[in-house]
C-alpha cells in the first residue's frame, strides 16, 4: 500500500552508563536531536507520544516539563516493547485526519546508577504486594527467569542448544563492532558466550540484553511533508500488533508460539509484501531466544527449526539474512522497541556507514514485551510504495 | 543491589514484622525465614488461607467451569463474575524451569542457583513455583509433580511441588 505517513527525524542520545542525568533530560535531548535531524524546530511539534515505561517521569506532564505548547495530540502509550508500532498507528491516524502535523515519539529511561549492577537496577523495581508478592516469595524477580523458562521450554521441546543461541549473540556483536553508538564493541566468540556466567539457566550473560540510560526520539509527519524535510523519508508501509493473551493457561504456549505470527501477517499484508521481499530484519532482542522464536513465528524457518537456522551465522554481517544490524539490545543499547525501530530507520535511509546493508528496500522491525505476551511488526521502506 | 533498594527491602521486612506483631504472634519466627514474605490482599486471601490448611485453592468459574490462576477479576473464558474459590487436585506436570544465578534478595543467596518452575496443573492453569525433593539436575519438562506446602510463618504457607510418586 502507499504510505500516508513517514518517519522524518531520528534522535539518539549517548547510551549506557551516563550518570547524573534524568530520563526527562535524555528525552529533551533526543527530541532536540530528532528535530534537528528533520530540519524542524520545537514550535513545529503539535503532537507528543511518550512510551510509558518503568521511569516515573514518563507521564503526560513531560509536555509541561519540556515546554511543548498548543499540542493537539498527547498521550503516554505503553504496550511494553511493542509500543512504537501502536504509536505510529495513532500518529498516522491523527495526521491523516488533520488532527496533528508533526508528532514526536520518545522513549527515555535512566535506571543505571553508579555502583549498581544492571540486573539489580532493572530487576528490583517490584513490590511484595498481592500476586507479585507470591512471585517474589518463590524467587522470581525481573524478566530473566521468565525468558529463561521460555527458552528452556523451547530447548526441551525442539532440542535447541545454548550454542545456537550463542550464534545469535556472536552475529549481533559483529554488527555492533561497526556501530559507534554501541555500548559493547569488542569481539565476542562462541566460546566466550559459552564461558560467560549464567544469569538464569539456560541463559548466559551474553544471552541477555544490556540496560541503558538514554533516550531515542522520532519525528513523524505526513509523507508529503517528509519529502520537503532534511532527511530522506522513511515510509511505514505496514504495521501490525498482536497480543495473544494469557500465558498461565495450559492451552496456550506464548513461550514458544508468540504474537509475531499474527502481527507479521497484519503488517506484511498491509504492506502487500512477503517474507522473501524483506532485505533487513531489526528484531526485538531482549534475549537471544527472543530473536530465535520471532524468526520462527514470522516463518523465516519452521517451528522448532530456529536453532539450526541461525547457527551458520546468516544473521551477521555478510550473511543471507542481515539481522539487528546495529548490534541490537544485546550489544548496542536497550531502549525497548525504540532500539530496533531506530536501526530500521538508519538502514532504510542507507545511513548505516560500515554496517549498512546494500539492499535495504524493505526493513522489517519487530517489537516484543511482557513474557513474549505482546508483539508488533513494522515494515519500513525508503520508497513510498 | 542499590542502597536504595536495600533500604526499601528492609522497610518492607520491617513492615511485615510489625504486621505479625500486631496479630499477637511471636515475631521471632521471622528470624528463621529470610526470604521475602508475601502480603495477602483481599483478593488473594482465600489462596493463602488454603495454603495454610494444605489445600491448593484456585478460582473457578461457576458458569463455565474454567479454572484460573493467578487471581482474576472475572472468568477469563466467559467473563462471568460468578467465580468461586475451589480446591484443586494439586497434581500436574513440569512445563519448564530455570536455575537462577542472580541474587535479587539476600534470602535466596545461600541457595544459588535455585530453581524456579512453571507447573501445568491438571485443572488447566500454569503456576510459577519451586520444585522441591529433587536435585536441580533431575528437572525435566513433563515431570509429574504434586503440591506440598512450605510453612514460612505462623500465618503463611507457600505451595511448592515435588515429583509425584511413580
Amino acid at each position: 500500500m502507499a504510505s500516508t505517513g513517514a518517519i522524518a527525524g531520528l534522535g539518539i542520545t549517548e547510551m549506557g552508563k551516563i550518570y547524573g542525568r534524568t530520563a526527562t533530560d535524555f528525552a529533551a535531548e533526543a527530541i532536540a536531536l530528532a528535530l534537528d535531524d528533520a530540519g524542524l524546530v520545537k514550535p513545529d511539534v503539535d503532537g507528543l507520544l511518550v512510551n510509558g515505561n518503568l521511569s516515573a517521569e514518563m507521564n503526560p506532564n513531560l509536555q509541561l516539563t519540556l515546554g511543548f505548547e498548543d499540542l493537539t495530540l498527547l498521550n503516554v502509550m505503553n504496550a511494553y516493547g511493542s509500543t512504537p508500532a501502536t504509536m505510529l498507528q495513532y500518529a498516522f491516524a491523527a495526521i491523516d485526519q488533520g488532527q496533528a502535523n508533526v508528532v514526536a515519539l520518545v522513549y527515555a529511561d535512566a535506571p543505571l546508577q553508579p555502583a549498581t549492577s544492571a540486573g539489580a537496577a532493572y530487576g528490583t523495581r517490584q513490590g511484595l504486594y498481592g500476586m507479585g508478592g507470591v512471585l517474589n516469595a518463590h524467587g522470581f524477580y525481573g524478566a530473566n527467569p521468565g525468558y529463561a523458562m521460555a527458552t528452556q521450554r523451547h530447548m526441551s521441546t525442539y532440542g535447541t542448544t545454548s550454542e545456537q543461541l550463542g550464534a545469535i549473540a556472536v552475529s549481533q556483536r559483529q554488527w555492533a563492532m561497526n556501530n559507534e553508538r554501541a555500548q559493547i564493541r569488542k569481539p565476542l566468540t562462541l566460546e566466550e558466550h559459552q564461558a560467560s556466567r549464567y544469569i538464569a539457566e539456560p541463559l548466559h550473560l551474553y544471552d541477555c540484553c544490556l540496560v541503558s540510560n538514554g533516550a531515542i526520539a522520532f519525528i513523524v509527519t505526513s509523507a508529503e511533508r517528509a519529502r520537503s524535510l532534511r532527511q530522506p523519508p522513511v515510509y511505514v508501509l505496514g504495521v501490525g500488533q498482536a497480543a495473544p493473551g494469557d500465558s498461565q493457561r495450559t492451552d496456550r504456549h506464548p513461550a514458544t508460539h508468540t504474537g509475531a505470527t499474527r502481527s507479521g501477517q497484519l503488517a506484511l499484508g498491509q504492506a502487500g509484501v512477503g517474507l522473501a521481499d524483506i532485505d533487513v530484519l531489526e528484531l526485538y532482542d531482549c534475549y537471544t531466544y527472543t530473536v530465535l522464536v520471532t524468526l520462527e513465528d514470522y516463518g523465516f524457518c519452521g517451528k522448532g527449526e530456529g536453532g539450526p537456522f541461525v547457527e551458520d551465522g546468516k544473521l551477521g554481517p555478510g550473511g543471507s539474512l542481515p539481522t539487528n544490524t546495529g548490534g541490537g539490545q544485546l550489544s548496542s543499547f536497550y531502549m525497548w522497541g525504540f532500539t530496533p525501530l531506530s536501526e530500521g530507520v538508519i538502514q532504510a535511509r542507507g545511513q548505516g556507514g560500515l554496517r549498512q546493508v546494500d539492499e535495504h528496500d524493505l526493513v522489517l522491525v519487530s517489537g516484543n514485551g511482557g513474557f513474549l505476551n505482546y508483539h508488533s511488526t513494522m515494515i519500513l521502506s525508503p520508497h513510498e510504495s | 543491589m542499590s542502597r536504595e533498594s536495600v533500604a526499601r527491602e528492609k522497610a518492607d521486612r520491617e513492615d511485615g514484622e510489625l504486621a505479625v506483631g500486631e496479630s499477637g504472634v511471636d515475631a521471632s519466627i521471622e528470624v528463621e525465614y529470610t526470604k521475602p514474605i508475601p502480603r495477602p490482599d483481599a483478593h488473594s486471601q482465600p489462596f493463602f488461607d488454603g495454603s495454610l490448611r494444605g489445600e491448593l485453592m484456585l478460582q473457578r468459574c461457576s458458569a463455565c467451569g474454567r479454572w484460573m490462576w493467578p487471581v482474576r477479576a472475572r472468568c477469563i473464558e466467559c467473563f462471568s463474575d460468578d467465580v468461586a474459590w475451589t480446591a484443586a487436585s494439586g497434581t500436574g506436570t513440569l512445563y519448564s524451569y530455570t536455575l537462577v544465578h542472580q541474587v535479587f534478595h539476600p534470602g535466596f543467596a545461600s541457595e544459588i542457583p535455585y530453581n524456579l518452575a512453571m507447573v501445568d496443573l491438571d485443572e488447566g492453569v500454569r503456576m510459577v513455583t519451586n520444585i522441591v525433593g529433587v536435585s536441580n539436575e533431575e528437572l525435566r519438562a513433563g515431570l509429574p509433580v504434586v503440591v506440598e506446602f512450605e510453612r514460612i510463618s505462623d500465618e503463611l504457607a507457600l505451595p511448592k511441588f515435588r515429583p509425584a510418586e511413580a
